[in-house]
């Protein structure tokens, strides 16, 4: 079965608002899995300052994603969201108390503790949810008759757990590479000397996976396409590369390498995954063409999202524009 | 029917979803009440208008950003609960629902922004056209959910091809004679809502002797407002019960607890249904006045439960009861705003304080009949999720556990627990304060953080007040 335009279009929309969804979700919520290994006190504030205007507009395209995907391919909302229920959950949990934490906790002295606690534990929880879910996809979701047949705890696996520690210390590290990029003194140099320890430790983590689907969790990564796509292993070569340029954007000490080389990591490693799972949207069980809603629904909402889509990436160009440079103090 | 993930998911959704609307019903009133303020202080250049404003806004904010918090758990509810729901007919579910984010969104990222920051960066006329714009946004939001829910209520415009159920005519789906009852409905119920939360905060206030010109204006308008609003409402409630009957004469017959064939019609008043015995105990009833209500003759037959297959009877306990609260908050409503424009026209509204007491209790009223009525709708459709098409036990996600559902259940009311709880006290403490300082928004505030725009209930100035309420 081909795929119409429209639901490529659909697909292309979803994956690209993915892609912009992991980088700018991903700097802000590194920050907050850095928050609770910073030590009390100022350094915190001046973190929170980097990403004030940010972190909540960064969110939005995370409701872009479950909009899009109920609108334009149902079947893959309702196989993604039921496989993943415990995920989602912890997920929702970790936004809430993320975003609650941080508009809340200039407000107390004596419970700022409590929402320290929360902003950085909801920090983890998202990201590592997040990562755990692509190493489950990784393994292949069991659909029957278009719903999911497994259970909740399908996804714990080591596998999945090590792609999850992986996504919060890849998160970590972008993270760190935003509040070089985004703050001087103090606070610049603690995070310059976290990159190192978190570039390492992204490499350890990622062999150790590649290690455990070879052993342990045998089937990982086997059904994936990389095989028959052998071009496709340009991508994690990028990645290995960029990894090491943040290393020399430490040493430099340039304020805007240590970001923009984790970013392009996040988008080798992106691409990767879009070579294992092409054409799946579930992987290896629902297509792009197979989960499409009939194009009588994508033309439907088609007009929806040419006006509203750029709309809101013209918002977030602005936002950025209007906070550009070195971060104020006293954002909270 | 036991503790089973088809119960367990019904009592979660009902749960996230309580908590969800009376945030934007409550947005949708503070959008046009901000609006109208507005619009009278840019034709009349009173500054008192502005005051209650810059107050209003603050609440307003507030209010929105609980709203996309407890929104954002909606927009995932349909896929991890619902999963077969999802499926079949997210066609068309899922582009109306796709519409409603789409519309916040852009909301959030034009005139909102303008309406919370550009106070002294635009014109007074952009700045009321942002308002109008905020106003429209809000509603246009409420739009398209209605649609939704009223074609789950009565679905037009579809097919169905390999069971799935797919749009057929878009038009027909959008523009559905149930909808254009129901929409206006709600948004009514929006605008009481708020209207009866304005009056009490006035009210609030003139009985501590706080604010007084600006309890003025918030008794005056409210008041004036609601007392205008309710006959209007109670019309468009009694269309609804029109195509209730029309189409869903078992949710008819549940509300009215009628269980017989009846032949001129009794009208229940009040009653306890038993549903075993299928009957009313201690029942107050009036002769053929279920008929006149229901057909217009006092001769006219009108259906029972009886006449509909039991596996086909939605329950008949919810329905009465939530049905009858809500046109009792209706009454409240009508009794205290007839009565306050009458102490109004005497000279004696502000100075009668058995009624400013009234006034200030009936604060929760329209959000109670928001959602009572919502629970008379949904639950008179079981057992039914799409009406006729796809029965509400057949639609959950089929891997669900009842252990899953019920730790989902669990962590959603401990986490609205605290947040829900927390942003209502605040809401809560801006009230209480009312209005003493304007809003500053603060440094790195933006659109998309609307709850940083009500910084200053955390300051001290609230415990000076008088508060001996």
């Amino acid at each position: 079965m081909q795929a119409s335009n429209l639901a490529l279009f659909w697909a292309g929309v979803i994956a690209l608002s993915i892609l912009i969804y992991v980088i700018l979700d991903g700097f802000d919520l590194g920050i907050g899995v850095l928050f609770g290994f910073s030590g009390p006190g100022e350094r915190r504030q001046r973190m929170l300052d980097t990403i004030a205007p940010f972190w909540d507009g960064n969110e939005t395209w995370l409701v872009i994603i479950g909009a899009s995907l109920f609108a334009a391919f149902p079947a893959v909302y309702s196989v993604f969201l039921g496989a993943f229920y415990l995920p989602v959950l912890l997920l929702l949990f970790g936004l809430i108390f993320r975003g609650i934490a941080f508009e809340f906790r200039g407000r107390t002295v004596h419970f700022q503790w409590l929402w320290d606690w929360g902003f950085s534990i909801g920090s983890i929880v998202v990201a590592f949810v997040q990562g755990a879910a692509v190493g489950a996809m990784m393994r292949g979701i069991p659909v029957q008759d278009g719903q999911f047949v497994g259970t909740v705890f399908d996804w714990i696996h080591p596998f999945p757990i090590l792609t999850g520690i992986g996504l919060v210390l890849g998160y970590a590290l972008l993270g760190a590479g935003w509040i070089v990029f985004k703050s001087e003194g103090e606070l610049r140099e603690w995070a310059y000397g976290r990159i190192p320890w978190l570039v390492v430790a992204v490499f350890v983590v990622l062999g150790l996976a590649f290690a455990v689907a070879l052993t342990v969790d045998v089937g990982a990564i086997a059904e994936g396409a990389m095989p028959d796509r052998r071009w496709g292993l340009v991508f994690p070569v990028i990645g290995a590369a960029a990894l090491l340029g943040v290393m020399a954007g430490v040493r430099a000490r340039n304020d805007a390498v240590p970001f923009a080389l984790t970013c392009v990591f996040f988008v080798a490693s992106y691409l990767t995954l879009g070579v294992i799972f092409w054409p799946y949207m579930v992987p290896y069980s629902v297509t792009v063409a197979s989960a499409a809603a009939p194009d009588a629904s994508l033309g439907f909402i088609f007009w929806g999202g040419i006006i509203v889509l750029p709309m809101i990436l013209v918002y977030t160009f602005g936002v950025y524009r209007v906070f550009k440079g070195k971060a104020q103090r006293g954002y909270r | 029917m036991g503790l089973d993930p088809v119960f367990l998911s019904r009592l979660q959704f009902g749960f996230v979803i309580s908590f969800h609307i009376i945030f934007p019903a409550f947005t949708i009133g503070l959008g046009a009440w901000l609006t109208t303020l507005e619009g009278i202080r840019l034709a009349t250049g009173n500054v008192l208008y502005r005051r209650v404003f810059d107050f209003w806004i603050k609440i307003f904010a507030l209010s929105f950003g609980m709203g996309v918090v407890t929104g954002v758990v909606m927009a995932f509810q349909f896929g991890t609960n619902w999963g077969v729901l999802a499926e079949k007919t997210g066609a068309i579910q899922g582009p109306l629902l796709g519409y409603e984010s789409f519309t916040a969104f852009m909301l959030e990222a034009s005139f909102f922004g303008v309406m919370l920051l550009g106070r002294n960066r635009v014109s007074p006329r952009f700045y009321f056209f942002a308002c109008c714009m905020v106003s429209l946004g809000t509603m246009f939001s409420s739009f398209w959910i209605l649609i939704n829910n009223s074609w789950m209520q009565v679905p037009v415009g579809h097919s169905i091809v390999n069971g799935k159920i797919i749009p057929a005519d878009w038009w027909a789906i959008t523009t559905s004679e149930v909808m254009r009852v129901r929409w206006p409905h709600m948004l009514f119920g929006a605008f009481l809502t708020t209207g009866m939360c304005v009056a009490a905060t006035g009210a609030w206030y003139t009985l501590r002797n706080v604010h007084r010109p600006e309890a003025r204006v918030m008794l005056h308008w409210g008041l004036g407002f609601v007392a205008l609003l309710i006959p209007v409402q109670l019309f468009f409630g009694h269309l609804t019960g029109e195509y209730v009957l029309k189409y869903q004469p078992a949710k008819f017959a549940a509300i009215e607890a009628r269980w017989k064939n009846e032949q001129p019609a009794y009208e229940t008043l009040i009653a306890i249904p038993d549903p075993k015995a299928e009957k009313n105990l201690f029942a107050i009833s009036v002769p053929k006045l279920g008929s006149m209500i229901a057909s217009g003759s006092w001769t006219a037959p009108e259906v029972g439960l009886e006449s509909f297959p039991p596996e086909d009877r939605p329950p008949v306990v919810i329905p009465f009861f939530a049905f009858r609260i809500m046109a009792g908050m209706g009454m409240i409503m009508l009794a205290v705003s007839w009565l306050g424009n009458l102490l109004r026209f005497a000279g004696r509204l502000e100075t009668a304080r058995w009624f400013l007491w009234a006034t200030f209790l009936a604060f929760p009223t329209g959000f109670i009949a928001v959602l009572t009525g919502w629970y008379t709708a949904e639950v008179g459709r079981q057992p039914w999720v799409v009406y006729g098409l796809l029965r509400t036990k057949d639609a959950v996600t089929p891997s669900l556990t009842s252990g899953n559902v019920l730790f989902s259940l669990t962590g959603y009311i401990l986490v609205y627990a605290v947040f829900v709880s927390f942003g209502t006290y605040y809401i809560y403490k801006l009230l209480r304060e009312g209005p003493t300082v304007p809003a500053v928004p603060i440094p790195g505030a933006t659109p998309s953080r609307p709850m940083a725009f009500a910084d200053d209930a955390g300051t001290a100035t609230g415990g000076q007040l008088n508060t001996k309420i």
